[in-house]
């Protein structure tokens, strides 16, 4: 059984490498679904691997560089990435996690650091769950109420709506996301979404996601693919930074973007066959279990944590491959009946 | 010309956190010496040396290597993909 144990030569060890294209074949449905980069599932798999968590952090960031990137060129292709959006986006998301970065340095210094990002990120998470169902439950009530649709169809909450009317300039039109807006207002968005990611140490796809949603007003299947293409350049500056800080094994980071190049793949292509409401239940279910892995280890219970994150995965890539499956499986019957009788097929709804 | 605007943009926008006053150091340089001796591919040799000799070229191939990776997979998922039949040029675009 040594052939399933590869050698990383600058951590040193020994790392069953199915292990790593396993969570990279997750990480990368997961991601390619939901448009974030999915840093904090691939820590605890990595640790159940007995992979040195010195190295963690850097490798997974190069390694959701690369997958970002080719979820962002399947988005692309089916029109959900808003690249002068996503740039725009990017001066703010910067700026914010270096902001961050230095008051996790202050509250480093003032000895107390640890609860306090734990107990801020639940919180944040804890509001992006009730936006999330409280959004579902709003547009359910308006849909059985047979109230007027807009253009995307019946939405619960419509914040961005509000924020559009600020009027300070530049206006911009953001076409693939179809939003005309002050240009200040994707920027400062991003701004804070980044203030939280460099505070907490993350990536920030989980604030920026429903963010993009629920305040600049972008589609959801727009949001996941533009908010791919941003995770894809702020993690290849992290890449860098981490690789010239010694705190990378690229034989993993290799390794993890062979499973996730096949996963995001996965992903990117279900959101095909999910309603924008769909991406967003299972985007708060998934919210929720990180919201309880957090609390659970800031308790100590570090192994019941691992087992809800774990646990989660697997029932999201499940879930996720089951959208794949069923809706690809319509598509080609559509096709080939269309074919048999003569006529132009249409696209599944 | 908007391709080459777009380029600089995004090269500006990666290299523009490092040149911040605000950004400071988040996390510290780890001290390790990647054991060579146990390295018989030449191709890991040589990453390993030029882990242990210059973090900052290792930094940038680190960061090329991937690019290039994550796009040369890209292309062949899509080549592979789009063997399937399935049309993955258009969705619609339904919230709810």
């Amino acid at each position: 059984m040594e052939w399933l144990y590869l050698y990383m030569p600058i951590a040193g060890v020994n790392i069953f490498w199915p292990g790593l294209v396993l969570i990279g074949f997750s990480v990368g449905t997961i991601g390619g679904f939901f448009g974030m980069g999915g840093a904090w599932m691939v820590t605890p798999g990595l640790n159940i691997l007995g992979f040195p968590m010195a190295f963690a952090i850097g490798t997974d960031m190069a390694h959701i560089a690369g997958k970002s990137m080719i979820s962002t060129m399947r988005h692309a292709k089916f029109g959900n990435v808003d690249y002068k959006l996503g740039l725009i986006m990017l001066i703010g998301t910067m700026g914010g996690i270096e902001v961050g970065a230095q008051m996790v340095m202050h509250f480093e210094r003032l000895g107390n650091v640890g609860p306090v990002v734990r107990w801020t990120y639940v919180i944040f998470l804890a509001l992006i769950v009730w936006m999330v169902f409280y959004d579902y439950s709003k547009a359910r009530k308006k849909k059985s109420t047979h109230a007027a649709e807009g253009e995307r169809g019946v939405e619960g909450v419509t914040w961005y709506k509000t924020l559009h009317r600020i009027n300070i300039p530049p206006m911009m039109h953001f076409k693939v996301a179809g939003i005309t807006c002050s240009m200040w207002l994707p920027i400062l968005v991003s701004f804070l979404t980044g203030v939280l990611a460099g505070f907490l140490g993350i990536g920030g796809g989980l604030f920026r996601m429903p963010a993009l949603i629920y305040l600049i007003g972008a589609p959801t299947h727009v949001a996941v693919g533009t908010d791919l293409f941003e995770v894809m350049i702020s993690g290849l500056y992290g890449a860098f930074t981490y690789s010239l800080k010694g705190r990378i094994e690229l034989v993993a980071v290799f390794v993890m973007l062979t499973g996730a190049a096949i996963g995001a793949q996965i992903g990117t292509v279900a959101t095909k066959y999910a309603k924008g409401y769909g991406i967003r239940v299972a985007f708060g279910m998934a919210v929720v279990a990180c919201m309880v892995s957090i609390i659970l280890k800031q308790f100590k219970f570090d192994d019941p944590a691992a087992v809800i994150i774990l646990g989660a995965i697997g029932l999201l890539c499940l879930y996720i491959i089951a959208i794949l499956w069923n809706g690809a499986k319509q598509e080609l019957r559509e096709k080939k009946l269309a074919l048999s009788s003569g006529t132009t097929p249409q696209h599944p709804e | 010309m908007r391709r080459l605007i777009c380029c600089i943009w995004i090269s500006l926008s990666v290299l523009l956190p490092s040149l911040l006053w605000a950004g400071g150091e988040k996390t510290s340089t780890l001290v390790v010496v990647a054991d060579t001796r146990r390295v018989s591919s030449g191709i890991l040799r040589y990453f390993a040396d030029l882990y242990n000799t210059d973090p900052w070229m290792f930094a940038v191939w680190a960061v090329v290597l991937t690019a290039v990776y994550g796009a040369f997979l890209g292309v062949v998922m899509d080549f592979i993909m789009t063997r399937t039949g399935l049309d993955l040029k258009s969705r619609k675009l339904i919230e709810h």
